[in-house]
């Protein structure tokens, strides 16, 4: 039976990754990250939890020890944010490299400089590249939730691919939330317990991983993981299916909110979807029509199912918690201009960079990027950012 | 080549021919890569000089160098990329490098 708690986001994830029975922990505490691997510890001293938690000097060595433990057949994960996900970054594309099926909580937090312990999604998106399934939770329950797949989804040997769960420092990881969790049994007959891997590194079987490539190899190395990951949304989706047949809650690549018969739609991932809602319905009451789509998995970036959904949208504004100085806007809004260049009649794309370093969206800011949307305004460069001081 | 080659992989194989990760499901298998293929010079061992000391061998990054109970040594130009720390580090001076020409 799904029994109904209140937990602090951060520790839903902690609690779906004990669930998730998990061989090997290996992380170094970051702010706002740390409360997951903190309760995780406490998991593993109490005895609740039988696995190897590793203390590391860092999280170079923290995403290191996770590949080795993962290259010999070990669930493994760990958690981080900001700065540690740069420090992480070299070892970030050998996981996915090396199709290791390890998981990982982001808790977004802007990069230095200034010293910013603040949520942004500037972090993962600085890391967009490196081969893992990206995904965005907005509140306890999906995070929860999103976990718990995270794991089914990275393992299928169809996939075999990590997965990022991303949520925002702050804003999400500290609060605390009601969610209905999973019983072990439930858990077990959707995650088998001990991970099925083809290869591992094992002395009876000596393989050898990530030997040089020569240029006659590389090509091919690298389009079977282009491959891999666009193949794998077909399994998250038969993975998203299942779990909602154990626990009732179905997920999507995105979520849409009142976008029927919407003109307008803002765009956007994690925690600000929640105020961004608040806006909808206000402008709902003043008879504008508004929706809006919370976009949950980022990497594959689901380029077709937005398309279908939004093409009859006379505008779509993007909001963007990152950007990449010099380019073109937020990396959301790029994916999305490049999703509708083929289609001849297509919304406007509007980009908004916002809630940068911690900067909170208001409802009221969301209210207003959509009425100069919905009105047409001219918007120098297609894309602003949205909360500058002049 | 004293082994055979019993190495079933394509070298230049398709992208779904690749092994996942392209990760070599076989030990030793080094042993086929014949980097001898490399060279554009080739030790050459004055064995009145040598004085059977197995320095080259200790120091052939390729272990190119067999060292035989008698103390003489043998170079095997199949795994021999010609890089000439065998003549550099010789302490008799017995190892010359000559340069591979086109027969
Ligand atoms: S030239 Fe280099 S590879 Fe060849 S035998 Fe000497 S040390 Fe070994
Ligand atoms: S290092 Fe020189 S002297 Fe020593 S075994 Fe090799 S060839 Fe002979």
């Amino acid at each position: 039976m799904a029994k109904r708690i209140a937990l602090e986001c951060s520790h839903a994830i902690s609690l779906a990754v004990k669930l998730a029975n998990v061989d090997v922990i290996a992380a170094y505490p970051i702010t706002p990250q740390t409360h997951i691997v903190e309760r995780l510890s406490e998991y593993v001293a109490d005895g609740e939890l039988d696995a190897e938690y590793i203390n590391v000097e860092s999280e170079h060595s923290a995403m290191s020890a996770c590949i080795g433990a993962s290259a010999v057949g070990a669930r493994c994960f760990t958690a981080t944010a900001g700065q540690g996900l740069a420090l992480m970054h070299e070892m970030l594309f050998i996981a996915a490299g090396n199709r290791l099926p390890i998981v990982m909580a982001v808790a977004n937090r802007c990069l230095s400089p200034n010293l910013s312990i603040w949520g942004d999604q500037s972090d993962m998106m600085a890391s967009k590249d490196c081969g893992w399934i990206q995904m965005y939770g907005e509140n306890a329950q999906e995070v929860f939730d999103l976990t718990l797949q995270a794991f089914r989804i990275a393992e299928d040997e169809r996939v075999l691919l990590p997965v990022a769960v991303n949520f925002d420092g702050f804003y999400v990881t500290h609060v605390i939330e009601s969610l209905t969790v999973l019983e072990q049994e439930e858990v077990n007959r959707f995650l088998p317990p001990r991970r099925k891997a083809k290869y591992t590194l094992h002395p009876d079987n000596p393989t050898t991983w990530g030997p040089i490539g020569l240029p006659d190899i590389q090509t091919e190395l690298k389009y079977q993981l282009e491959k891999a990951i666009q193949n794998s949304k077909k399994v998250i989706k038969e993975v998203w299916r299942e779990y909602g047949e154990i626990s009732g809650r179905y997920y999507d690549v995105f979520e849409p909110y009142r976008l029927e018969d919407a003109e307008v739609a803002i765009l956007m991932m994690g925690g600000h979807c929640g105020t961004a809602r608040i806006a909808v319905d206000r402008l709902r009451e003043k008879g504008l029509k508004v929706g809006l789509i919370k976009l949950r998995l980022f990497r594959p970036f689901p380029f077709e199912e937005l398309v279908e959904a939004t093409k009859h949208l006379k505008a779509l504004a993007v909001v963007d918690k990152a950007f990449s100085p010099g380019g073109f806007g937020g990396p959301i809004f790029s994916e999305v201009r490049s999703a509708f260049y083929d289609l001849d009649v297509k919304p406007r794309i509007v980009g908004f960079i916002a809630g940068l370093g911690g900067r909170d969206i208001r409802v009221d800011e969301f209210m207003g990027l959509a009425e100069k949307v919905l009105r047409g305004e001219k918007i120098e460069k297609n894309y602003v950012f949205l909360q500058v001081r002049e | 080549m004293s082994q055979k080659n019993e190495f079933k992989l394509n070298p230049k194989p398709s992208w779904k021919e690749l092994p996942i990760a392209s990760i070599i499901p076989q030990p030793s298998t080094s042993r086929f890569y014949l980097t001898g293929d490399w060279r554009s010079f080739r030790p050459v061992i004055d064995k009145d000089k040598c004085v059977g000391c197995g320095l080259c061998w200790s120091y052939c990054p390729d272990a190119a160098i067999k060292w035989f109970e008698d103390g003489s040594v043998e170079v095997d130009l199949n795994y021999c990329k010609g890089c000439g720390v065998c003549a550099e580090e010789c302490p008799a001076k017995a190892i010359t490098m000559v340069e591979e020409v086109e027969e």
